[in-house]
C-alpha cells in the first residue's frame, strides 16, 4: 500500500532551486534511502515530504489526504501523530533530561506527563539507553544521544520516520548500533523510514535507494 | 605583567571590536548605546546640583543689592519692589522701579530702563501675553511691553518675568532703594533633601549602567568564544586572553562614553522646553559637576573592564573552545545578606540625622548606605531566581522548558534582570520618598482649604481705604464670602521702660462679628465688643500670654502710631474695660492671631496708621478663573497687593511632575535592562536554531514555543521585581525615617510593577518575529 | 541475480587469494598437529565460508610446505592418502606465521582495471557511461544490504567479515561516484 507518494515537487529558497520534480513513493512498512551527492537536495526532499516546508508546485499526497493543502496547523498535527524524526545533531532540548525529551511528544499530544515519562523509560530501555533516563543530553554520548533521539521519533508510534543523515556525526560502529536499532524498531512497529543519506553503509540498511541529483529524483521503483 | 601588556591586550580587544564582523560591530555598537543612554543619564543627573546653584546664582545677580542701606535718592539710585504672583498656577515674578535719577543701572537682562508704564517681559511672558490664554494677565499688568529681558535677566528660559518702570513706587511702599543690582551670590547648593535625592538618583542610575555593561559584555558570547579560543590557539595566555576579552568591552564602553557625551549636549538643549518642580534651566547652566563627571568618565571605562573580567571568571578559555563551569558554583546566601546588613544597618544608623530644611547632609553614610543595599538586592537576586526555579515542577511544556532552562542558567537570566531589581527598588523608594514629602507639604502648610482659598494683603491709606478694599474684594465674580479685617499695629503707650529699645506692640484688628470668630474663640460677639486675644496655651508658634498682655489688656491705653517715629502727636485709644478676653483660633491660613479684636463700632477705623487690608476669600470653585479675577482686583486697588493662594492643589502637581519624572526615568533605565534581556533571548533563540527547527520538525506549536519565551523572560522578571518592590519599600521607609516622615502609602510601587509586566510583554513580543523566523526549517538545513 | 552473483563470488576470490592458504594451514597448525582431514574441515569451517578448500588443494599445499621444512609428518593413519598423514609445524613455520602476520598487506586497486576499461570503452564507443555506474551502484548496493542483512543476523565474525567488505564496497561506490561527477572531463580527456 502507498502511504506516501510525491509527483513534480519542486521547492525554491529564493533564487536557488532545491528540488525541480521530485517523485517519489513510500509504501507502508519500507524503509527507503534517499541518497545523492551533497546540496543535490535530499533534505529538501525531505522536508517536503513530511510537511515541514511547503512545495512549491507538485502533488503530496499523504494516506490519501493531499499534504500541500492542509493548513500549518494541521500539519504541525499531523507530524506529531503520524511522523517521528530524526536529525543529524542538536535536537534534543539540552536543559531537559533524556526521559523528558522522549516523552515531549507525548506530552505535545496531551498525554500526562507520568504516563509520558514511563512510555519514554520503556523506549529508552528498548534503543539500550535506559541508563540515560535521568541525565541531560550533555552528559551522554553522542551515539546515546542518536539512540534517545530514536526514542523520541518512535515513542508516539509513528506511521513514517524521517531520519536525516542519523549517523552523520557518529563514528562506524556507534552509527551501525543507532542504524540496527532503528530499523529493527521501525519494522517491529510497522512504522515505514525515509533515510537521508551521502552514505552507502547506511543506505545499505535500506530496502530499497533513490538518488537525488540536481534536484531531480530518479525513484526506480515509482508508482505509475 | 607590565602595564605595557596591558595596554597591548586591550587594545587588541579593541580592534577585535571594531573589526569583529558584522556581529562583533553589533555587539560594539550595542554595548557602546547602552553605555551611552547611561553615561547620559549620568551626566544629567550630575549637573542637577550646578543646575540648580546657577538658579540661585542667577536670582542673586538680578535682584537689586539691599546688603547695605541707601539712605537717600541720589542720580544713580532706584526704588525696588520683587513682587510675586502666579497666573493660572504657574508662578510670575515681577521687578517694579522707579529710577531716582538718569544714572539708575540698566536692570540685568534689558537694554535700558523702562519708561514710565513701560516694561520688559521674558520671551515665555510675551508669549503667554500675546496669546488668547493671557487675557486676564494683561489686565493685571498695566504696562506697555517694550521689549524682552535677555538671558541675564532670567533664572529659567520658561520664566514668566517682568521688569516695569512702576510710578506710584515711593519710598515707604519700596522693598528698598538701591544703586546696583547683584546680591550675594550664594556659595554651596542647597538643601539636604535635594542632596540626598541626587546621591541616591546617581546610584539608582549608575549600578543598572554597570550591570548593564555586565551584561553586554557577554552580547554575542559565541562568536566572541570561538575568537577567544582561536587566540588561545595561536599561543596567547588565559591571562592575555582575558584581557583582550576586556578590551573589546573597553572599546564598547569608550565609545558609550562619547556616545553618552553627545547625547548629554543633545539633551540638554532640551533643559529649557522641560520642566520639573518648577525648575528648567538655560542648556549653558545643566553642567556637570566636575567631580562627579570625573567620576563618570573613570567609572566607565574601569568597571566595564573589571565587570568583563570578572564575568569570565567562571569560565574556562581553551585553545579548542570555552568551557562554561559545568556545575556552576553554589550560590551562597551569607555574603549576600552581610551586604544588604551592612547597608541597611548605614542607613539607620543616620535615621533622623537629615533635615529637610538643613543644607547639610551627611552624603557619604546615607549614599554609601543606598548602594550596599541595592548591590545587595541585587547580589540577592541570583540566589533567589535559582532557589524559587528549583522549586518549580509541573505543568505544561511550555513551562517545563522554560523552568527547566532558567534551571540550568538561571544565573544569565538573574544577571540581566538585576538591572531592573536596582532601578525598580530605587524608583520605588524614591517613589515613597517623594508621596511622603507631598502629602507633608499638603498638610503642614495648616492650610484649611474649606474656610477660604486665597488670602489677599493690601495696603492702605487708611482704614476708610481698607474697609472700601475688602468690600471691593467680596464683590469679584467667583467670591462667595470673605473674611476681612483692617489690621494695624497698637504700642504700649508712655515712656520706655528702663532696658527697652522700644514700646512693645500688638496687633490690632477691626472687623465685623463674623470675620472675627475666624480668627479667635468668641463666646458671643456684637457690633460695639472689643476682645483682648491671646494665643492659646502651649502655642509654640505665638509668644506667651504674659508678652501679648504687656500691651493688649483691657483698660489699658495704647499709641495707634509707633510713638518713637512720630514724635508729635500720637493718637491715643483706650482699651474698653469691659473687652473680654477670649483665645485665639487658627485660621485658614493655619496661623494665629493675637491682641486686640474690635468690631467696626468700637473704634473709628480711619484713625488707624498705616493700616494693612487682609482678606480671605472663599472662591466658588465653578468658576475656574475667580483666583486670577480676586489677583487682578487686589492689584488694581493696591499694586504692591499680595494674594497668596491657600489650596495645596499647586504644590501636588508638583510632586506628582517630579514623581512621573522618577517613573519615566526608572523606565528608560529599565527599558535599558530589557534590551539586553532581548538582546540575550535573540541570541539564544538564534543558538538554538536547529533545536528550534526540529521541535517544530516534530509537530511543537507555535504558541507552545512562545508561551515558553514568555515565561522563560516572565520568571526572572517577576521574581526581581518582587525582590525590587520589597527592597525598595524597605529602602523607602528607612530613607523616610531617616528624614522623620511616615509612610503614607506603601502602593507606590504599582507603576513600577505595571512596567515589569509591560517590559516582559514587550522583551516577548520583540522575540517573536525571529522565534517565527527561526521556526521556518531552514534551521535543519545542513547542506 | 546473475550479475549479483557473479560479484560476489569475483570478490570472494579476490580476498581468498589475496589470504595465503599456506599461511592459513600452518596458523591452523600452530594449536596441535592435526590430520590432513581435519586441518580441511578447520579452514573451510572458519574460512571457507561460499568456496571450501579441495583435498587436492590440501595436499599441495602441505607438500610444498613440507619441502619448506615449515611442517613434518607425524604420523600416518591406516588406510593411505594425504589427507591420512598427520601435520605438525616446525620451529621454522612458527617463525613464518610469525612473520606473514607482522607483514601488512598491499593495499590493491580492486575495482580500477575492469570498471575503468569498461567506462572507458563506453566512452569511447558513445553508450551510456553515467548510466552504468548508476547501474554498477545499484549492484553495489544490493550486495551491501545482503552483507548486512547477513551481518545483523550472524555472530561477530560474520559481522567482521562483512564489515569489511562492505568498507570495500563502499570505498569503490565513492569511486563510482566520484568517477561519476567527472565523467564529462573524463571523457573529454578519453576523446581527445
Amino acid at each position: 500500500m502507498t502511504l506516501l507518494q510525491a509527483r513534480g515537487l519542486t521547492k525554491a529558497y529564493g533564487p536557488t532551486p532545491a528540488l525541480s520534480g521530485a517523485d517519489f513513493a513510500l509504501r507502508a512498512g519500507e524503509v527507503v534511502a534517499v541518497m545523492g551527492p551533497s546540496g543535490s537536495g535530499k533534505s529538501t526532499l525531505l522536508h517536503c515530504l513530511a510537511g515541514i516546508v511547503r512545495p512549491d508546485a507538485g502533488t503530496l499526497t499523504y494516506d490519501g489526504r493531499d499534504l500541500t493543502a492542509l493548513s500549518d496547523t494541521a500539519r504541525s498535527a499531523l507530524r506529531r501523530t503520524d511522523f517521528g524524526f530524526v536529525f543529524q545533531f542538536g535536537q534534543l532540548v539540552p536543559e531537559l533530561t533524556c526521559a523528558e525529551n522522549v516523552a515531549l511528544p507525548l506530552r505535545l499530544n496531551g498525554e500526562k506527563r507520568k504516563a509520558a515519562e514511563a512510555r519514554a523509560v520503556e523506549w529508552l530501555a528498548r534503543l539500550e539507553v535506559d541508563g540515560t533516563a535521568g541525565k541531560r543530553p550533555g552528559e551522554i554520548s553522542g551515539g546515546q544521544g542518536q539512540r534517545v533521539a530514536v526514542a523520541r521519533a518512535l515513542v508516539t508510534a509513528p506511521r513514517v520516520i524521517f531520519a536525516d543523515e542519523p549517523t552523520g556525526a557518529l563514528d562506524s560502529l556507534n552509527g551501525e548500533r543507532v542504524m540496527r536499532l532503528l530499523t529493527e524498531a521501525s519494522r517491529d512497529t510497522g512504522a515505514a523510514v525515509v533515510l537521508v543519506t551521502h552514505e552507502a553503509r547506511v543506505a545499505a540498511w535500506s530496502d530499497r535507494e533513490v538518488v537525488v541529483r540536481d534536484g531531480a529524483v530518479r525513484d526506480p521503483e515509482r508508482i505509475a | 605583567m607590565t602595564p605595557r601588556t596591558w595596554g597591548r591586550d586591550l587594545a587588541l580587544g579593541a580592534r577585535f571590536a571594531a573589526t569583529g564582523g558584522r556581529s562583533g560591530i553589533l555587539r560594539t555598537l550595542l554595548t557602546a548605546a547602552g553605555v551611552g543612554f547611561g553615561v547620559a543619564l549620568l551626566l544629567l543627573a550630575s549637573s542637577l546640583p550646578s543646575m540648580l546653584f546657577q538658579r540661585e546664582v542667577r536670582e542673586a545677580a538680578r535682584a537689586a543689592d539691599a546688603s547695605h542701606e541707601v539712605a537717600d535718592p541720589r542720580p544713580d539710585t532706584f526704588l525696588h519692589y520683587t513682587q510675586y504672583s502666579s497666573y493660572r498656577g504657574t508662578g510670575l515674578s515681577g521687578l517694579l522701579l522707579k529710577p531716582e535719577g538718569p544714572k539708575a543701572p540698566v536692570p540685568p537682562g534689558t537694554t535700558r530702563m523702562p519708561a514710565e508704564g513701560e516694561m520688559f517681559v521674558s520671551p515665555a511672558l510675551a508669549d503667554l501675553l500675546a496669546s488668547p490664554d493671557g487675557a486676564l494677565l494683561r489686565e493685571r499688568l498695566p504696562y506697555k511691553a517694550v521689549g524682552t529681558i535677555g538671558e541675564a535677566g532670567l533664572i529659567g528660559p520658561n520664566e514668566l518675568r517682568y521688569v516695569a518702570h512702576a510710578g506710584f513706587l515711593t519710598p515707604d511702599s519700596y522693598d528698598g532703594r538701591a544703586e546696583r543690582y547683584g546680591w550675594s551670590v550664594p556659595e554651596e547648593p542647597t538643601n539636604s533633601f535635594l542632596l540626598l535625592l541626587v546621591v541616591i538618583a546617581y546610584v539608582v542610575l549608575l549600578l543598572p549602567v554597570l550591570v548593564f555593561i555586565a551584561t553586554a559584555a557577554r552580547f554575542g558570547g559565541e562568536q566572541r568564544d570561538r575568537r577567544l579560543a582561536a587566540l588561545r590557539l595561536v599561543g596567547a595566555d588565559n591571562a592575555t586572553t582575558r584581557r583582550i576579552a576586556a578590551g573589546e568591552s573597553l572599546a564598547g564602553a569608550l565609545l558609550g562614553l562619547v556616545f553618552g557625551a553627545g547625547l548629554f549636549l543633545v539633551a540638554r538643549q532640551f533643559a529649557g522646553t522641560v520642566e520639573i518642580w518648577d525648575v528648567n534651566a538655560f542648556p549653558s547652566d545643566v553642567v556637570p559637576e566636575t567631580v562627579l563627571a570625573l567620576l563618570v568618565l573613570a567609572v566607565v571605562p574601569v568597571a566595564s573592564v573589571a565587570v568583563t573580567l570578572l564575568a569570565l571568571r567562571g569560565v574556562a578559555i581553551e585553545p579548542l573552545g570555552v568551557v562554561r563551569a559545568a556545575t556552576p558554583r553554589r550560590r551562597r546566601l551569607w555574603w549576600r545578606l552581610l551586604i544588604l546588613a551592612a547597608g541597611a544597618a548605614l542607613l539607620v544608623s543616620a535615621v533622623g540625622g537629615v533635615r529637610i530644611d538643613e543644607t547639610e547632609i551627611d552624603a557619604l553614610p546615607i549614599g554609601a548606605g543606598t548602594v550596599l543595599v541595592l548591590i545587595g538586592l541585587t547580589g540577592l537576586l541570583p540566589w533567589l531566581v535559582e532557589a524559587a526555579v528549583k522549586r518549580l515542577r509541573g505543568g505544561p511544556v511550555s513551562w517545563q522548558l522554560a523552568v527547566r532552562r532558567l534551571q540550568l542558567s538561571s544565573g544569565t537570566a538573574a544577571r540581566a534582570v538585576s538591572g531592573i531589581v536596582v532601578a525598580a527598588a530605587g524608583a520605588v523608594a524614591l517613589q515613597m520618598l517623594f508621596q511622603a514629602m507631598e502629602q507633608d507639604f499638603t498638610s503642614s502648610t495648616g492650610h484649611d482649604t474649606t474656610r477660604a482659598q486665597l488670602q489677599t494683603s493690601l495696603d492702605a491709606r487708611d482704614g476708610g481705604e481698607a474697609r472700601r478694599a475688602i468690600a471691593r474684594l467680596s464683590a469679584v465674580l467667583g467670591v462667595t464670602g470673605a473674611i476681612g479685617t483692617v489690621d494695624a499695629y497698637v504700642h504700649r503707650a508712655g515712656p520706655l521702660k528702663p532696658g527697652e529699645e522700644f514700646a512693645p506692640i500688638a496687633q490690632l484688628s477691626v472687623g465685623d462679628c463674623a470675620s472675627l470668630r475666624e480668627y479667635a474663640e468668641l463666646p458671643s460677639c456684637a457690633d460695639g465688643d472689643v476682645f483682648v486675644v491671646l494665643p492659646p496655651k502651649g502655642a509654640t508658634d505665638a509668644p506667651d500670654a504674659g508678652r501679648v498682655g504687656e500691651t493688649a489688656r483691657p483698660g489699658a491705653r495704647v499709641a495707634l502710631r509707633d510713638p518713637q517715629k512720630h514724635e508729635a502727636a500720637v493718637p491715643l485709644w483706650r482699651i474698653p474695660e469691659d473687652a473680654r478676653t477670649v483665645t485665639s483660633r487658627r485660621d485658614p491660613a493655619g496661623l494665629l492671631r493675637y491682641g486686640v479684636f474690635a468690631t467696626p463700632k468700637s473704634i473709628d477705623a480711619s484713625r488707624l496708621d498705616d493700616p494693612n487690608a487682609v482678606v480671605l476669600v472663599r472662591l466658588d470653585p465653578a468658576v475656574a478663573d475667580a483666583p486670577e479675577l480676586v489677583r487682578n482686583a487686589a492689584l488694581a486697588i493696591d499694586p504692591t497687593a499680595t494674594v497668596n493662594g491657600l489650596s495645596d492643589t499647586e504644590q501636588s502637581s508638583r510632586f506628582l511632575s517630579v514623581r512621573t519624572g522618577i517613573l519615566v526615568g526608572s523606565t528608560l533605565t529599565m527599558l535599558l535592562v530589557a534590551a539586553s534581556l532581548l538582546v540575550a533571548t535573540l541570541e539564544q533563540l538564534r543558538d538554538r536554531k536547529r533545536l528550534l527547527s526540529s521541535l517544530v520538525a516534530f509537530g511543537t506549536r507555535r504558541t507552545t514555543l512562545c508561551c515558553s519565551v514568555l515565561w522563560q523572560t516572565a520568571v526572572p522578571i517577576a521574581v526581581g521585581l518582587a525582590l525590587a518592590v520589597a527592597g525598595g519599600l524597605g529602602l523607602g521607609s528607612v530613607l523616610l525615617a531617616m528624614t522623620g516622615q511616615q509612610v503614607r502609602d506603601w502602593w507606590v510601587f504599582l507603576p513600577v510593577v505595571g512596567v515589569g509586566a509591560g517590559l516582559i510583554a514587550a522583551v516577548t513580543l520583540l522575540s517573536l518575529p525571529l522565534l517565527w523566523r527561526l521556526m521556518r526549517a531552514d534551521g535543519l538545513r545542513t547542506e | 541475480m546473475p550479475s549479483g552473483q557473479l560479484y560476489k563470488v569475483r570478490i570472494h576470490a579476490v580476498y581468498s587469494d589475496a589470504m595465503s592458504i599456506g599461511h592459513t594451514l600452518l596458523g591452523l597448525l600452530e594449536s596441535g598437529p592435526r590430520h590432513g582431514y581435519d586441518l580441511k574441515r578447520a579452514f573451510d569451517e572458519r574460512f571457507g565460508h561460499d568456496r571450501p578448500l579441495h583435498y587436492g588443494q590440501v595436499y599441495s599445499t602441505m607438500s610444498r610446505l613440507l619441502k619448506n621444512g615449515l611442517v613434518v609428518v607425524d604420523g600416518i593413519e591406516p588406510g593411505g592418502g594425504p589427507e591420512r598423514k598427520r601435520y605438525a609445524i616446525t620451529d621454522a613455520g612458527i617463525t613464518d606465521v610469525a612473520q606473514w602476520l607482522a607483514t601488512p598487506e598491499k593495499p590493491e586497486p580492486y575495482l580500477q582495471s575492469t570498471l575503468y576499461t569498461k567506462v572507458v570503452l563506453a566512452l569511447l564507443t558513445g553508450r551510456a557511461a553515467a548510466e552504468l555506474l548508476d547501474t554498477q551502484r545499484a549492484e553495489h548496493l544490493r550486495l551491501m544490504r545482503e552483507l548486512t542483512r547477513r551481518k545483523r543476523d550472524g555472530d561477530l565474525a560474520d559481522q567482521l567479515i562483512c564489515d569489511h567488505a562492505l568498507f570495500h564496497l563502499e570505498a569503490d561506490l565513492r569511486w563510482l561516484e566520484l568517477t561519476a561527477a567527472r565523467l564529462d572531463a573524463l571523457a573529454a580527456e578519453v576523446r581527445r
